[in-house]
């Protein structure tokens, strides 16, 4: 049996009196992903299993062929972030032993832990049944699940996904991962949840997944439109929720994404720039790439920080971290092993250097970019290694000025609101002042 | 005539320049920072437009030979004569301010011995007040709060204990008034005070009493000149608090890359070291900021670490730099975290090394920090320009000096004597820019 998420199609009267701005889709993926932390809840109370597993790799579509409730721990942990609840499950986790430099994302998950699992929405969270090592490219999910399995004694099943240190899959590495899933991966997750593998499912689910993606990426890359109707990048961490987490394959997810690329296509007709939490952004100054996640505890203080200056993200590597669609990957139906391998291998997480740099310059290029800016996370060991170098390849491929500030996930002391309000400020005045001169020498 | 400003809000001071219709830099101004940002922009534009005045005096005095030879003399003791001016108007003001805050039930039995103990110290003070701006008198500071406050202090034990009172009644009385008084303006009695000061002057320089009257002619004219305040640009940390729109408002970043250009016209890479910041910019040949990197999560290895120390070994600032500048061995310290600093002191100094090797090793590890910023930026390129308070540091400059050849090789090095307005003169040279070359017209805040 698969979870079913009621949805109420949102409508303009029934949107709650707020001060914060949000789009009906906004307001829809909120409700989802709230509801599935209701099903999460009652699933052992429902005798239904429960997976965790990560966001990048995420094998939604065959987790859900056994019936497993799926938990995301980096969810949890930025959910908590962005309600102000990760300072203290942080320190917590640092009193039980862990060092001020680890992830904050297993801190507090860890904390959260030690606290009785009680989630994001205050419901308690069921400890989990299987733990689904996807691995693709991050090494501290090794360590995080080790420490849970640790804690639990539950299940725990590897897919260990090759880095894609030469730029590009081969089909050994297709076939090694088909060839877990096969051996290792479906015998556990048939053997945990006592339901046995259908493939016809998991091609159903495919079939959906394929259907959002599609519209995934038209809602993305309508940001190449002047004004971009979305933010990239804190626009969009609303509008990937459902397909990174435990919706993708559901058709919740795809009519989510209708909903959603209807809504941005009027807004493209209209001219219309994207809504912030202050209501539409009315004038479009600076266009911008972003690579890395945004920080969750002052998500909506950040974020002003680029609105109130008229600086609109129109891509962001973030926005692709569950699943890289915009060169085309779609879920296949035809070739249900093949294309999870594949998505795995393409995660943005598994992409070397070259390839991230690559991609920056095409999103620099394909959607008219002024520039790009790195948010260097501390506490990610496996993501800030190299971001400099990338900064600095970029620059000088396209010739645009390229900005670095460094804050965190979800621990809320290493947000310095002056300091990266400071740096962004001067970022754009610098854009601005670069464009003032090239419009004099052009002018000449 | 029409004057283009620039103001700087920093964490530890507020510094302003004035600059003219050519884009000379006509007057400096400088004051601590406080927690008054307002208070402080506005002194700082004062001081700056003061000091335009001492400018235009030069210049109408020189053209008027009523000097002759004599003029840089003259303006020396003309300035040490209105600093002493304004020195007691604020002094006044905070013996009054002092009595205020003395009165009352505060001090209980007590009270009426504080008073009088009051009393006692300001007239002690006043006595030698003058000896504080003599020629040749050192000062840890030029601001109120820094040279009123050390004599205050010193000179209130002594008064306290003849007064049979505590100490810490006096302090007390102190910190509670001078809050009050350095968040005062002063700026009405600036031309009464230069023109008191003058008096002054002609007595300690009584050979220009008898041409009194041919020095006075040029300077009631400068006086009379009305220095428009045109365009203002502000930067720096405060400058969100300036009272006009954000047209006027500048990054630090984009001022001090303008700032370093206009001092040094060669200029590539700018390091800038300040209170809690350290940035290392690199500008194109216009002085267009090209890319930049500053301290985020920490502020380790910034100005503020200096100031630590200086507490730490109950030193004015500026005597750091000269004591470090007598090491004789190299003392590594390898701690650039400002906390931390005070317990590699203690350390250093418990093994018996001498303070100044100390020093030494404290500098350069302010520098190892600031290198690691400019390898971020993309390396240093020639010319090199080094800004900020720190830069008038001769140890840490040395510091500098020897990281950059051990690992960039020679390079020309500009250290201007007033790099710490270099914001501030970016600043100013926006503000120029604004009006005369973009056609701008100020805007009061939105």
């Amino acid at each position: 049996m698969n979870t079913t998420i009621q949805m109420t199609p949102a409508q303009p009267g029934k949107k709650p009196v707020a001060e914060v701005q949000k789009e009906d889709a906004m307001l829809l993926q909120k409700e989802m992903l709230n509801a599935n932390y209701k099903d999460l809840a009652s699933a052992h109370d429902q005798g239904r299993k429960v997976a965790a597993t990560f966001v990048p790799g995420n094998l939604n579509e065959l987790v859900m062929c056994f019936d497993f409730a799926r938990s995301l721990p980096e969810t949890n942990a930025l959910q908590n972030g962005m309600r102000k609840k990760s300072g203290k499950l942080i320190m917590d986790a640092e009193r039980d032993g862990h060092s001020e430099d680890v992830c904050t994302y297993v801190k507090s998950d860890l904390g959260m832990m030690l606290g009785g699992e009680i989630g994001p929405t205050g419901e308690k969270l069921p400890t989990p049944d299987l733990l689904l090592l996807s691995y693709t490219g991050c090494f501290t999910f090794m360590k995080w699940f080790e420490l849970i399995r640790q804690k639990y004694n539950c299940e725990t099943v590897m897919l260990h996904t090759p880095y894609q240190g030469d730029g590009k899959i081969t089909q050994s590495m297709r076939d090694y991962i088909v060839k877990q899933l096969k051996e290792t991966v479906i015998p556990t997750m048939e053997r945990v949840s006592g339901v046995k593998f259908d493939i016809d499912r998991l091609r159903q689910y495919m079939r959906e997944s394929a259907k959002a993606e599609d519209d995934l990426v038209k809602v993305l890359q309508s940001a190449k439109n002047r004004p971009s109707p979305i933010d990239g990048y804190f626009g969009a961490v609303y509008y990937i929720g459902p397909i990174f987490t435990a919706f993708r394959g559901l058709p919740e997810a795809t009519q989510y994404y209708d909903v959603l690329r209807r809504e941005i296509d009027e807004r493209v007709r209209n001219k219309k720039g994207p809504i912030t939490p202050d209501g539409e952004m009315l004038e479009e100054k600076y266009r911008l790439v972003v690579e890395g996640p945004p920080n969750w505890t002052s998500f909506r203080d950040f974020w002003k920080m680029f609105y109130d200056e008229g600086a609109v993200v129109v891509s962001s590597t973030y926005a692709k971290v569950g699943g890289v669609y915009d060169n085309g990957f779609r879920h296949d139906a035809d070739h249900p092993l093949e294309s999870l391998a594949d998505y795995c291998l393409g995660c943005y997480t598994n992409l070397s250097f070259p390839q991230r740099i690559d991609m920056i310059c095409k999103y620099m290029d394909e959607y008219e970019a002024d520039g790009l800016l790195i948010n260097s996370i501390k506490s990610c060991n496996s993501f800030s290694a190299g971001q400099l170098l990338m900064l600095r390849e970029v620059e000088k491929r396209t010739g645009k000025p390229a900005a670095f500030i460094e804050s965190d996930l979800v621990d809320p002391r290493y947000f310095s609101g002056a300091n990266i309000k400071n740096r962004l400020e001067s970022y754009f005045q610098m854009i601005k002042q670069k464009r003032a001169v090239a419009g004099v020498v052009t002018a000449h | 005539m029409r004057c283009f400003i620039g103001i700087d809000l920093g964490s530890t001071t507020t510094k302003a320049v004035a600059i003219d219709e050519h884009q000379n830099i006509i007057g400096r101004g400088i004051t601590n920072s406080r927690s008054n940002y307002d208070t402080a922009a506005k002194i700082a534009k004062q001081e700056a437009l003061v000091n335009a005045r001492f400018y235009l005096f030069r210049q109408a005095l020189s053209q008027s030979s009523a000097l002759n030879g004599a003029l840089e003399e003259f303006l020396a003791q003309l300035e040490r004569d209105f600093r002493l001016e304004q020195f007691l108007v604020q002094f006044t003001d905070l013996e009054a301010t002092c009595q205020r805050n003395a009165e009352g039930e505060r001090f209980g039995d007590a009270s009426k011995a504080v008073l009088s103990a009051l009393s006692e110290l300001f007239q002690r003070l006043r006595i030698e007040a003058p000896t504080l701006f003599a020629p040749g008198a050192k000062r840890r500071s030029d601001f109120f709060r820094d040279i009123a406050g050390s004599r205050y202090l010193a000179l209130g034990e002594e008064v306290a204990k003849e007064g049979g009172i505590r100490y810490d009644m006096l302090l007390n009385v102190f910190d509670r008034s001078i809050i009050e008084v350095e968040n005062r303006d002063y700026g009405s009695a600036i031309s009464a005070n230069l023109l008191a000061a003058l008096d002054r002057t002609f007595i300690a320089l009584p050979e220009t009493a008898s041409r009194a009257d041919a020095i006075r002619a040029p300077i009631r004219s400068v006086l009379d000149t009305v220095l428009e305040e045109t365009y203002v640009i502000g930067t720096g940390y405060g400058r969100a608090r300036l009272p006009f729109s954000k047209e006027h408002i500048r990054s630090e970043i984009l001022c001090h890359g303008l700032g370093a250009h206009m001092m040094h016209a060669g200029t590539a890479t700018v390091l800038d070291i300040g209170g809690q910041d350290t940035k290392a910019i690199q500008v194109d040949q216009h002085g267009i900021v090209e890319s930049f990197q500053m301290n985020d999560r920490c502020a380790a290895g910034c100005g503020r670490y200096l100031g630590y120390i200086a507490d730490e070994m109950n030193m004015g600032l500026h005597e750091l730099g000269p004591l470090a500048m007598k090491a004789t061995k190299k003392v590594r310290i390898n701690s650039t975290c400002t906390v931390f600093a005070g317990a590699e002191l203690r350390d250093r100094l418990s093994l018996g090394e001498k303070r100044e090797d100390i020093m030494a090793g404290l500098h350069r590890a302010i520098i190892l920090r600031a290198m690691s910023i400019l390898a971020r930026s993309g390396g240093i390129r020639n010319e090199f320009t080094f800004t900020g308070g720190v830069a008038k540091n001769e140890a840490a400059v040395k510091a500098l000096k020897d990281l950059v050849f051990e690992n960039y090789g020679e390079m020309t090095l500009n250290i201007n004597p007033d790099s710490i307005f270099t914001g501030a003169l970016g600043g100013a040279t926006f503000a120029y820019r604004a009006v005369v070359e973009e056609g701008k017209t100020a805007e009061a805040r939105e």
